[in-house]
């Protein structure tokens, strides 16, 4: 049985998709078959960011309605084997997220793959509701922010009182702190949350800090996920994150500033 | 103190503010969200008890769940207005 990870935050835009791409594509790499589902109904993205906007025939709508199955549906990934897209649809109907149709479709994900990522949409209604419903674990994706993080704070509860599990009273959704677009300089300074802080704040195990780096926006641009990126900050963070997921040991990389040279590390200890 | 402190005095980093104003609201938040959800029912009900024997408003009754160490203790406010006329009230100030 496969298991269903969803991607949230309450929050828009702190990086749900960037992530939900470079899991799926993490997970593919290592050998799980993986497939990524868009649930940010009508505002169809996860396509653009996994580089495959030209091969959408069907969508998830369509399978829900049953006017296409999954087969139909699927879109393969032609860089990463094991890997599999599902896009969503960019009907601006708000219900089309039907409750049985979705469970349908879940239940029939899960005999086929390993890891069905769910790419949530932002705030907490249907359909981030929905998203993190069958969730057996969630990746909290946080920005180091007021407002992200109280945002977090409301979808932790929401996955402890409205998931499947919390419903069903079964083991409660697996949680993981995903810190993204992190500035090691700038918590150096004191302007931005730490990753203890947020951690000490929101009581989830850490899995992993994604650095803000300019090679995000690079690889959006191009429709690569990140992690494919071995040059990137961000790529190999997130590279580390899958990895922990899979229960390595890896040491967490991108909390400090890097030092360069002897003058700026006389200032940096002179400011802190 | 270094002496680059004393020709650079610091504000509180705002990253300390921060830390504290989520730890403050996010307290509340989550008291408020563990809470059932009977507790404005129940507030409006005992409103209109109350009101039977002594004039109250309705901000004057407030109903909470706190925690008292392993237990829940649900309270009951009920601000007794200071010209209240009605029998019960007199004797328990006479
Ligand atoms: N680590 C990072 N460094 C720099 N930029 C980033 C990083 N992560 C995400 N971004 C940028 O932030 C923006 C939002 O990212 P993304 O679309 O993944 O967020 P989202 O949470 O899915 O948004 P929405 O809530 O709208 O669905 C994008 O422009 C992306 O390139
Ligand atoms: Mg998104």
């Amino acid at each position: 049985m496969g298991k269903v990870i969803v991607v949230t935050s309450g929050k828009g835009g702190v990086g749900k998709t960037t992530t939900s791409a470079a899991f799926a594509a993490g997970l593919a790499l290592r050998g799980h078959k993986t497939v990524v589902i868009d649930f940010d109904v009508g505002l169809r993205n996860l396509d653009l960011v996994m580089g495959c906007e030209r091969r959408v025939v069907f969508d998830f709508i369509n399978v829900i309605n049953g006017d296409a199955n999954l087969n139909q549906a699927l879109i393969r990934d032609k860089r990463i084997d094991n890997l599999y897209i599902f896009p969503t649809s960019q009907t601006r109907d708000k219900d089309a997220l039907k409750r049985e149709g979705v469970e349908r479709v879940m239940t029939e994900l899960k005999k086929d793959f390993e890891y069905i990522v769910c790419d949530s949409p932002a705030g907490i209604e249907h359909g981030a509701l929905t998203a993190l419903y069958h969730a057996d674990a969630a990746i909290i994706v946080t920005n180091p922010e007021v407002s992200s993080v109280r945002d977090s704070d409301r979808i932790i509860g929401l996955l402890a009182s409205k998931s499947r599990r919390a419903e069903k009273r079964e083991k409660p959704v697996e949680e993981h702190l995903l810190l993204t677009r992190y500035s090691p300089e700038r918590v150096q300074r004191g302007e931005m949350l730490s990753v203890e802080d947020v951690r000490e704040i929101l009581s989830v195990p850490l899995l992993g800090i994604i650095p803000e780096s300019e090679t995000v926006l690079k690889a959006s641009n191009t429709g690569m996920p990140v992690i494919l990126d071995a040059q990137s900050p961000a790529g190999r963070a997130y590279d580390d994150a899958v990895a922990r997921f899979a229960g390595e040991q890896r040491e967490m990389r991108f909390a400090l500033p890097e030092r360069r040279g002897f003058l700026r590390g006389w200032f940096g200890r002179a400011a802190s | 103190m270094s002496l680059f402190d004393v020709f650079f005095p610091r504000k509180p980093a705002s990253a300390a503010v921060a830390k504290e104003r989520l730890q403050i609201v996010l307290a509340h938040e989550r008291a408020g969200r563990d809470g059932p959800d009977f507790l404005p029912r129940l507030q409006k009900e005992l409103l209109a008890v109350v009101a039977k024997y002594v004039a109250v408003k309705e901000d004057m009754i407030h109903v909470s769940l706190g925690k008292a160490g392993n237990a829940s203790v649900l309270e009951i406010n009920v601000e007794m207005p200071v010209t209240a006329k009605s029998g019960p009230m007199r004797a328990a100030t006479a």
